[in-house]
């Protein structure tokens, strides 16, 4: 007990993901820029702000989608923005994961839920089909869809399953970083709350490190750690996910805190 | 345990003409293990801007907070969390949790985020669930749909699963039954039994008589308020 946890603080002492000073424009226009910030291994960030505040721009230059104009990013102590083409998509389908907002864009709908498990599975080496099944069915039950859904498309599923599914496929090859997408954006709020407590549950149980942008402080609160508050490009405030939500120190997060409906 | 030193704090409203509200000077006070300390002084003194401030939750403008080795004032988040998960206790007056969760594994939480099996942890919640008179027919049922009472012995328990060895109790007997405030008390001195520091509000003054070893009257840290 005690060597692991030695083990877990050494681990924790180096980040697993190093940002310095990234910047993307689109034209003469900032999408984000001057972004700095570690994220250690097992920390959960959140990223607020509302629509065009920079914060997908930010997402996507992380996961690798966009490159950034200027600025660092290590993974690992690896540089990602150094890595040639093939090991940057090896490192998408191993070490990383994507959850989108739209199950759609990270699901393939004309394939089997299985399918979709598995086809994840093979890309980072798997064969053997009695493995990858057995395996894909016990992903399907940590994610709370029926072992016998397992042939079924996505397409027959309601929208809370396809984004159950989703998480299922990108968490099968044991990620170490996961960058999520307003997770939980277009879900009835019942399915929302059995989201968050599966994510809650898996980030919990895998260890895992997240970055996930949301527009929904609610859902912050009970996944991030911490939180980094975006306007115009900027990050105008980052710290403690209850300390920034109940003791807002910048304007305009004083603002966003205030303009929240209370139920 | 917990050493606080020239605490200050401002709150500055800039959505309402930058109005800087100065609501703590020299705060200053000492928990050591094994103790009980509680916090008086009238409303609006800074009783609770105080617990909130050793918790991390509001930060502070300047002096230290210092609970084990960490200093609360300048640590990163992560070493809050860690602090929260391992040293740092509170139990606050309003249960905040996901609906759906079963109220077993909402009091099992704090020992789960720790590596203690599932198993384990469930038997420690059950353990306190029964002690604080929560009946197991609703251990299974998610706590918000609980009365005023029931969630706070379900956040009473939450708090008291994991020995932290500091603890931040804000009301705990408000809205309980002779009974279970009796419960509630045991608990407090278990924990300060095995060496828990505690730094307490209670508004019950009989409560505060029996587990409070000393006062601190916040009011001489609020600006304006102090003699």
């Amino acid at each position: 007990m005690v060597m692991m946890e030695r083990q877990l603080s050494a681990q924790a002492a180096a980040p697993l993901l190093s940002v310095q000073g990234l910047s993307r424009y689109y034209g003469a226009r900032i999408g984000c820029k001057d972004v700095s910030f570690d994220l250690y291994p097992g920390e959960v960030m959140g990223i607020v702000g509302e629509s065009g505040s920079g914060k997908s721009t930010l997402l996507s230059c992380l996961a690798g989608h966009q490159r950034p104009d200027a600025g660092g990013l290590s993974y690992n102590g690896v540089d990602v923005l150094a890595l040639s083409e093939a090991e940057r998509r090896r490192l998408l389908r191993s070490d990383w994961a994507y959850v989108h907002q739209n199950p759609r864009d990270g699901l393939r709908m004309g394939v089997s839920a299985g399918g979709n498990v598995g086809e994840r599975l093979m890309a980072v080496g798997a064969r053997h089909y009695g493995q990858i099944r057995d395996t894909a069915t016990d992903w399907l039950g940590r994610v709370e869809i029926a072992a016998e859904r397992i042939d079924d498309r996505p397409s027959a599923f309601s929208g809370g399953m396809q984004q159950r599914l989703q998480i299922a496929r990108n968490l099968v090859t044991a990620p170490k970083l996961v960058f999520m997408d307003e997770p939980t954006g277009g879900l009835d709020v019942s399915v929302q709350a059995r989201l968050l407590d599966l994510l809650r549950g898996l980030v919990r149980d895998l260890g895992l490190s997240v970055v996930i942008v949301t527009h929904d402080l609610a859902v912050v609160r009970l996944l991030a750690d911490r939180l980094m508050v975006m306007k115009s490009g900027h990050v105008v405030e980052a710290g403690l996910t209850d300390q920034v939500l109940d003791d807002p120190q910048h304007a305009y997060t004083q603002l966003l805190v205030s303009s929240v409906l209370q139920v | 345990m917990i050493e606080v030193r020239n605490l200050s704090k401002n709150f500055t409203l800039h959505n309402q003409g930058g109005t800087v509200l100065p609501v703590m000077v020299g705060g200053h006070l000492d928990v050591a293990a094994g103790e009980c300390v509680g916090l008086i002084g009238q409303s609006g003194s800074g009783k609770s801007t105080m617990m909130r401030m050793v918790y991390g939750n509001y930060l502070a403008a300047g002096g230290s907070i210092r609970i084990g080795d960490v200093d609360v004032v300048t640590a990163l988040p992560r070493d809050i969390v860690a602090l929260r998960r391992h040293t740092l206790g509170y139990v606050s007056q309003f249960l905040r949790v996901l609906p759906r969760v079963p109220t077993i594994d909402v009091v099992a939480e704090p020992l789960l985020v720790l590596g203690t099996p599932v198993d384990a942890a469930r038997a420690k919640a059950a353990a306190l669930l029964e002690r604080l008179n929560i009946p197991q027919r609703l251990w299974a049922l998610s706590p918000t749909t609980f009365s005023g009472g029931e969630q706070q012995r379900v956040n009473i328990a939450r708090g008291f699963a994991h020995d932290y060895p500091a603890l931040l109790l804000d009301e705990p007997t408000a809205s309980l039954d002779a009974v279970n405030r009796e419960v509630v008390l045991s608990l407090i001195e278990e924990a300060k039994a095995r060496g828990a520091a505690i730094l307490g509000i209670f508004h019950d003054e009989p409560a505060r008589e029996r587990v409070c070893d000393r006062l601190v009257d916040v009011t001489s840290f609020t600006p304006g308020l102090s003699a």
